[in-house]
């Protein structure tokens, strides 16, 4: 059964501005800034209204705050020899691991090194690597599936299948196989889920929204215009994925932090620092066996790994509400 | 027909009904009153959205969340529905007054049977006390409407679009009701499907002695199928009288408007007259007559008072300048203008 | 708007068009493993002519076939098999004089582009015919740009120039809108001036007023009418409704599960029509007038899917006049039966 999208009734609050053009290029750019302004701010609201939205936005600005805190707080309170992530050491505890102190507020690993220090270091890359994976998948995938919507035939049974091969590889197992025969560093990793997110389920989710975009009347009208092959996928086509594409986006970022702690607990991949080589640190010194008694090794690395994690999938979550008007709750 | 002399089946006084939204209260409908005899067919016509299937919804009491009910009654057997419990209101609905729904595609759901809809419709008024006699009756129902009882097991969506408006019309009869709402029946059909349906609801209303109410954006629909005709616009009703004395004579600009754009294939081709502009946004009427900004007629009184009602015969309309009696007004058989 | 006309437009009563045994079938039940064992005849031995300047109504019921006929002469599909010939402005034909008419299937690459400037189509649904996320602008502009016609400037002009020629006035407040913030009818004129605006010879409009108000739809024919009488355009306007055919169209084509079936000047074809089809659709129109008494509906049963028909009439399973003779012969051939009008049945 086919429901209307619900558009906001006409004369509603959100009537676009009025656009004047003149005789200028800096005018008809002005206009179309207005205008794109204007849609991001209704999308906004949408995504405001919504409670997980707000949460995510919230949990990831605290987390871009620390991976911005970081050479802030090197530069300015912490030497370089005490505070370091990788070569530091804490010389003035007695004990490593130390329990979290005024001077050490998350405490110290068992090679001395300070934990919060660590843990706000390691911010960075994990929002590298998220991001990055993130835009490879996406620009893969959204070319993919528009490709192989719009084409159909072979082309389309051969990115299908392909992407059917990736699906049924085990994705973790993959990449243990790989990072134990390459070595990984956090960039190839990157490229790495961002190549099998793209080629996989990805592009079949994406292809499949193409073929719906595809069949609509105003692809055979631009044809009828004379737009090309080439003008059809890119003007009509994959701007109307982009939206389905941002909501994968976010889920990818989720899943790459997930695969980058998995590979680093198990000691995989050739990083400096990161929230699961904190955790591989704790456990490869025995000290995940000692209950709780050493909890500032884990916890701190662990709740961050859970909650940007969970913080980028509750977004995908919000923004599928913008992107999707089915999803709407009614506003009229 | 000369049935306005019996007491009515149904007589709506002074209804008025809003929807809250965000952009504001939308005035859907206002002031609005008729009454139906029974065996009497009525056409409300107008533009779309201005507030033919709102009234519809108020008088099955089917209203959206929404809705708020600002005023009036809807006598339904001589009984006001509209302060009765959900509960007490269940009894009226379908038994009494049925509804077939504007788009017939929704109306049935596409997992079950389409026999089976109807079958449940019935049982769950208790109307059959058994199964196979339910059966039976939809059999029966749906011979009426033309179909093939055969048909009874198969799922809407092997059924064409006229095939699925028959069905509809079949559930709305299952209860025998006295009274039949058509909310664009025939829109989305074509001309063919449309002139069978139309002849076939016109035929049972008859045989049944039914009162039926038809609703309609195209004027041409309701011509030979109505007693009445009701004209609303801006969610008032802004004429009413005899099909035959609205035709012949329309009062109001904007009936002659609507009647005026419509092609015919009967008589001299006319110059198609352009009714410009949309029907107001109702959050915000026009003051005055809500009609004013499109009227050729309008004058400044117009723009700022409520148009007088004017009568002729067993015509009303609201307007300040309401249209004399002039033969090129008459459509299709005196060739018009 | 006679500022950029490229091209002197044809004269009329030029040939335009020429459909000559025009047919296109679609599989049924075909997949990668398995091929197609029936086909739907949906477009079945076409023949027409139109003129430059001229109009022709193609009416039929739901699923007769006019909107693949609709498409097949904008190229948006190919023909099965039979002929299409256009002679229109500003293609050239290599291989002989000006006057040579240019084969349809001979249209690609660089004189495809030309022809997409000449021949164009308004679809009929004005909600699913323009890209959501595109503005106004951008898609009455998309034939120029795709065109490369004027600079982005010049664009923005034309653009203007051909809102406030289908009534959307001013134009700035409607250049940078979305498509979901206008009505049906607004979007049918924003249709209409997009299939205009690259100045075509000939344009095919699919029932673009059967998804609108009354009121919206008077306005969307008199505009299509006007327009298309004072840039001198010939159309091909598909309907179900003779009523409006009769409005629009100097002649009308009426087509019964792929086939036409009558063809004739429009009023001569609703004073005396010879087809029995013709006449049940006839008698279907409503007449906005309580005092007419129409005849009583001559055909019965429902359309069915032209699924490889059987031999004989198309029509022979719910035509009241049909004897033996239609069912056992082929379907009956295309005559002149009075002067230029065309009917294809046995008994008249
Ligand atoms: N792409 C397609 N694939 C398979 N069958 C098709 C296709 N397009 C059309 N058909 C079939 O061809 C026949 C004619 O279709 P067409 O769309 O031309 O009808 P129409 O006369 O325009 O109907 P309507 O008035 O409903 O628009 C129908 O039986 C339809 O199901
Ligand atoms: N549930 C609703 N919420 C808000 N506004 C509504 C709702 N239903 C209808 N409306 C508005 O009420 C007016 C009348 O609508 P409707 O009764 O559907 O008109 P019609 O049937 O004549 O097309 C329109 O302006 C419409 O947009
Ligand atoms: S009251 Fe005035 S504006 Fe309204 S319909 Fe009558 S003449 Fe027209
Ligand atoms: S040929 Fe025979 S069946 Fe066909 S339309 Fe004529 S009379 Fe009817
Ligand atoms: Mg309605
Ligand atoms: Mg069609």
């Amino acid at each position: 059964m086919i429901t209307p999208p619900n558009f906001p009734p006409p004369g509603s609050a959100s009537d676009p501005p009025v656009v004047e053009v003149g005789h200028s290029r800096v005018r008809l750019l002005i206009a179309r800034t207005r205008l794109a302004l204007h849609s991001f701010r209704a999308g906004w609201s949408i995504f405001m209204e919504s409670a997980i939205g707000v949460l995510s936005l919230v949990i990831i600005g605290i987390f871009a705050i620390m991976a911005v805190a970081h050479p802030i707080l090197m530069l300015t309170i912490w030497d370089v020899d005490t505070y370091d992530p990788v070569t530091g050491y804490a010389f003035d505890q007695v004990d490593q691991p130390a329990a979290p102190s005024w001077r050490h507020p998350l405490g110290t690993d068992p090679l001395g090194r300070d934990v919060l220090s660590q843990l706000l270091w390691s911010t960075r890359s994990e929002f590298v690597l998220g991001i990055t994976a993130a835009l490879v998948t996406v620009a893969i995938a959204t070319t993919v599936g528009a490709v192989s919507a719009y084409y159909g035939g072979l082309v389309d049974v051969f990115f299908m299948r392909l992407a059917d091969l990736i699906i049924a590889l085990p994705g973790i197992s993959l990449l243990i196989v790989l990072s134990a025969l390459f070595k990984l560093n956090l960039f190839y990793l990157a490229l790495v889920i961002g190549i099998l997110g793209g080629f996989g389920g990805t592009a079949i989710i994406l292809k499949s929204q193409a073929l719906s975009i595809k069949v609509k009347p105003y692809i055979e009208a631009a044809t009828v215009a004379g737009g090309g092959h080439f003008h059809i996928i890119f003007v009509h086509i994959i701007p109307n994925l982009l939206p389905l594409s941002l909501l994968y986006m976010m889920f990818t970022v989720t899943s790459a932090i997930f695969a980058e702690a998995v590979l680093s607990f198990l000691g995989l991949l050739d990083l400096r620092m990161s929230w699961g080589i904190m955790i591989h640190t704790a456990n490869t010194g025995g000290y995940l066996m000692g209950g709780t008694r050493y909890w500032w090794l884990v916890v701190p690395a662990g709740a961050s790994i859970t909650l940007l994690c969970s913080a980028f999938y509750l977004g995908g979550r919000a923004l599928d509400e913008v992107v999707n008007p089915r999803l709407r709750r009614r506003h009229d | 027909m000369t049935a306005s002399a019996a007491s009515p089946v149904l007589k709506v006084v002074d209804l008025s009904l809003r929807y809250l939204t965000r952009g504001g209260e939308v005035k859907a409908v206002q002031d609005v009153n008729f009454e139906l005899a029974q065996g009497e067919a009525l056409g409300l016509v107008g533009e779309s959205g201005c507030g033919k299937t709102s009234v519809a919804n108020c008088l099955m009491r089917l209203l959206p969340d929404n809705a708020q009910l600002v005023a009036g009654q809807v006598f339904l057997d001589g009984q006001d529905i509209l302060p009765l419990s959900e509960d007490q209101i269940r009894e009226y609905r379908w038994q009494r007054i049925a509804m077939v729904f504007q788009a017939a595609m929704n109306a049935l759901d596409p997992v079950y049977k389409v026999g089976q809809q109807v079958v449940e419709a019935i049982e769950a008024h208790g109307v059959e006390p058994t199964l196979s006699l339910a059966r039976e009756r939809v059999a029966g129902l749906f011979r009426m409407v033309g179909l093939d009882p055969a048909l009874m097991d198969r799922y809407p969506h092997e059924f064409s679009g006229g095939m699925r408006q028959r069905a509809v019309i079949a559930m709305a009869l299952s209860c025998d009701p006295r009274v039949i709402i058509a909310d664009e029946p025939t829109t989305a059909l074509d001309v063919i499907v449309q002139d069978r349906i139309l002849r076939e609801l016109k035929g049972i209303q008859q045989r049944l002695h039914m009162a039926i109410i038809y609703i309609s954006h195209d004027i041409a629909v309701v011509a030979e199928v109505t007693d009445r005709i009701g004209v609303m616009y801006a969610g008032r009703l802004v004429e009413y009288g005899p099909t035959a004395a609205v035709f012949r004579a329309p009062l109001h600009p904007y009936t002659a408007a609507l009647m005026g754009s419509f092609p015919s294939i009967a008589g001299e081709k006319r110059v198609l007259a352009n009714l410009s502009g949309e029907p107001p946004n109702l959050i915000d009427p026009p003051s005055g007559c809500p009609f004013h900004p499109r009227c050729v007629h309008a004058t400044d009184v117009c723009r700022q008072e409520i148009p007088p009602r004017v009568e002729r015969d067993d015509q009303w309309a609201d307007c300040w300048h309401p249209l004399e009696e002039v033969p090129s007004l008459q459509p299709a058989k005196a060739g018009g203008t | 708007m006679e500022a950029n006309q490229a091209h002197t437009p044809p004269a009329a009563g030029d040939q335009l068009v020429s459909v000559s045994g025009l047919t296109r079938q679609f599989p049924v039940g075909r997949s990668l493993f398995r091929r197609a064992t029936s086909f739907i005849h949906a477009v079945d031995d076409v023949s027409f002519q139109l003129n430059a300047g001229d109009s022709l109504g193609l009416v039929g019921e739901s699923g007769c076939g006019k909107t693949t006929v609709g498409k097949l002469l904008v190229k948006l599909l190919e023909p099965t098999s039979g002929r299409i010939t256009y002679r229109l402005p500003g293609l050239d034909v290599a291989e002989g004089p000006e006057n040579v008419p240019l084969e349809a299937s001979a249209i690609n690459g660089r004189r495809l582009r030309a022809f997409r400037r000449q021949v164009q189509m308004i679809f009929q649904d004005p909600y699913e015919s323009m890209n959501p996320r595109r503005t106004i602008y951008d898609t009455i502009a998309e034939p120029l740009a795709v065109q490369g016609m004027g600079t982005v400037l010049d664009r923005v002009d034309m653009v203007s120039e051909i809102l406030m020629l289908v009534g959307l006035t001013p134009p700035a407040t409607f250049l940078f809108r979305h498509p979901h913030e206008l009505s049906g009818g607004q979007r049918q004129r924003v249709a209409i001036a997009r299939a205009l605006v690259v100045e075509p010879s000939f344009v095919v409009a699919d029932e673009p007023t059967s998804m609108l108000d009354v009121s919206s739809r008077t306005g969307i024919m008199n505009l299509m009418q006007q327009l298309a009488h004072g840039l001198g355009i010939a159309y091909l306007y598909v309907t179900h409704d003779l009523a409006v055919a009769r409005y629009m169209c100097h002649r009308i084509a009426v087509m019964y599960l792929g086939k036409i079936v009558e063809l004739g000047e429009t009023e001569e074809l609703l004073r005396n029509p010879l087809h029995p089809y013709t006449r049940a659709l006839l008698s279907a129109v409503p007449v906005p007038n309580p005092e007419y008494r129409r005849g009583p509906p001559s055909i019965v049963g429902d359309l069915t899917a032209p699924i490889d028909p059987p031999e004989g009439c198309r029509f022979y399973d719910r035509c009241p006049l049909a004897t033996n003779h239609c069912r056992d012969n082929p379907h009956p051939a295309f005559e002149e039966k009075a002067p230029d009008h065309w009917v294809a049945c046995y008994e008249v």
